[in-house]
């Protein structure tokens, strides 16, 4: 595996590269406090607030999966997918402090099986996809209660579902 | 209901739905052909033109409007053109309808028609960094099935639905439109092979999301004087209300294409009507009726469990007992009140532009008595209901 790829965001200005504590990048009406991601710029989306200030926000780096699902099949260009395609999970998760809701992949190996909703879900970087030079970054969940028995734990809710 | 705010509807034409290959204009003509010779008409006795467009036709797309008019030959009509998604029908119609109570014009033609590349909706081409579409597919891989999976898996959670609730609404789907000549898929499906088809986005499998079609749907609209003065002795049908509806302020369910909700902190609490809940709220309104007067409701079933969240939306019961009304089956023809009977998407796949204009000429053949093999007996009142991607409501309440 040749490591000297660059780690480069896949769209500009959307989340911090902080390796350790990455967050999504939103924006907050000065004059209202409503919170936008992907930033606003131009004109606050609240109806009754004229306002045109915006301050960048570190988002919540963690919330909880308000609904979720997979793609098994490759999606469609502009979607870079691996090749061999392989399957993965997307959420919806809710933002308590922004009272929003944000879509996101999970992180590779985190599969339908292993989520719920309201599972409590943090945010990481993990790779979209890589050429010869880069590895090409952009905002992940990662479920926060996989513990090492976590196949375990899914297959007794699984049962308790039923 | 004030005479003076609906329209008639004189004539009703479809191409049937299918994955033909052919041209666009092919399909739109022929349905508006049909639809003046429904309405005893000449082309030339159109006034106004209103076109739905399509966006993967190339220019003759974004100008159905003359498009149409041309290949019908050029008779100086008054034309437009316009886009809303899946909700383009439904605002041709609006166009027309407004034309016709503002007295600009007495006649109004409404044709929208599509030709679909296969497989997933994908977002028209080039690099598009500043288009939410665009980034959807190219930062999440999220497909048009993926959020309707996201709403699937809600309500499985929320209320207790199953995949097996899922698979019934396209049994009855199937069923629904077997006799239908304009059907796509005309064949009966079992809750069997619905689970045993492939898995497309937990918990959506394959026969539980609708394809993308050719097909094309048009209307004859006019005054109420004219229809008078015109109709024959057969029932005639009228638009009673149309519901364009944007969402309100802050929008709490995750929307496709979006990568989010809107915020809710400025908001102070109180929660309102969604989104789908206000658009056929509008229509309603403005028809002067209620839910309860619906016999029957054609709604945009892209996914089976897409049209269990329309009947709460559309007001036929309180939210949760969508499926309840779906396992007494008071959805299904012979029900109480017949969701889909032209068999819905299931049947006829999305021919985009073509769409809502197809759920009004179901409408029309229902109420008049004419819907073949597929009839609501005594249908009075019937409503459409559907969305357009970046916040289009689409909803049309026909009556006779
Ligand atoms: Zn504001």
């Amino acid at each position: 595996m040749p490591d000297a790829k660059t780690r480069r965001a896949a769209v500009d200005g959307w989340f911090t590269l902080d390796e350790s504590a990455p967050a999504l990048l939103g924006s907050r009406c000065t004059g209202c406090g409503t919170f936008a991601f992907p930033r606003e710029t131009f004109s606050c989306r609240n109806p009754h607030c004229p306002g045109t200030q915006f301050e960048e926000v570190e988002l919540s780096r963690r919330g909880r999966v308000w609904s979720y699902t997979d793609c098994r099949y490759q999606p469609p260009p502009p979607y870079i997918a691996a090749e061999p395609y392989e399957p993965f999970a997307l959420a919806a998760v809710e933002l308590a402090t922004e009272q929003m809701v944000v879509m996101g992949q999970l992180v590779d190996g985190v599969t339908v099986a292993d989520l719920e909703v309201g599972t409590e879900v943090e945010l990481v970087l993990g790779t979209l996809y890589e050429d010869d030079d880069h590895e090409y970054l952009v905002w992940k969940w990662r479920p926060l209660d996989r513990s090492p028995a976590g196949a375990g734990s899914a297959l007794v809710r699984g049962g308790s579902d039923a | 209901m004030p005479d003076d705010r609906r329209v008639a509807i004189l004539g009703a034409g479809m191409h049937p739905w299918g994955k033909w290959g052919r041209n666009f204009v092919e399909y739109g003509l022929t349905a508006a052909r049909d639809a003046l010779a429904d309405a005893r008409l000449k082309w030339t006795d159109v006034q106004f033109v209103s076109g739905a467009d399509t966006i993967r036709n190339g220019y003759p797309g974004f100008i159905a409007g003359a498009t149409f008019a041309q290949a019908l030959g050029w008779s100086g009509a008054r034309v437009s053109s316009c886009y809303a998604a899946c909700a383009s029908g439904a605002a041709a119609i609006a166009n027309a309808r407004a034309q016709i109570l503002a007295g600009l014009c007495e006649v109004a033609l409404v044709v929208g028609a599509d030709t679909t590349p296969k497989g997933f909706f994908a977002p028209v081409g080039g690099d598009r960094q500043d288009d939410p579409d665009w980034l959807r597919f190219r930062l999440l891989g999220a497909t048009n099935p993926a959020y309707f999976a996201l709403y699937a898996r809600r309500r499985m959670e929320l209320f207790g639905a199953t995949e097996e609730d899922f698979a019934a609404v396209k049994v009855k789907n199937a069923r629904h439109g077997l006799e239908n000549p304009y059907a796509r898929y005309r064949k009966e499906v079992t809750v069997e092979e619905v689970l045993a088809s492939p898995m497309v986005a937990d918990p959506l499998r394959l026969l539980h999301i609708c394809a993308t079609s050719d097909g094309g749907a048009a209307l004859v609209l006019t005054s109420m004087d004219f229809a008078r003065r015109h109709a024959g002795a057969g029932t005639l049908t009228t638009v009673a209300g149309v519901s364009t509806v944007t969402p309100r302020f802050p929008q709490q369910v995750i929307e496709m294409p979006s990568f989010s909700t809107d915020s809710a902190v400025a908001a102070g609490g109180g929660e309102g009507p969604t989104f789908k809940q206000s658009i056929t709220a509008a229509a309603y309104e403005e028809a002067g009726i209620g839910p309860e007067d619906v016999d029957l409701a054609e709604v945009y079933d892209l996914s089976s469990a897409l049209e269990l969240d329309w009947y709460e939306d559309i007001g036929l019961c309180p939210p949760g007992e969508a499926e309840k009304l779906l396992r007494d089956g008071d959805t299904a023809l012979g029900g109480r009140v017949p969701v889909n009977p032209s068999g819905g998407l299931s049947c006829f796949g999305e021919a985009i532009p073509a769409q809502a204009i197809a759920q009004v000429c179901e409408l029309v053949w229902q109420l008049r008595g004419q819907a073949t093999g597929r009839q609501v007996e005594g249908a009075r009142v019937g409503v459409t209901a559907n969305q357009g991607l970046f916040g289009h409501g689409s909803s049309v309440v026909v009556t006779r």
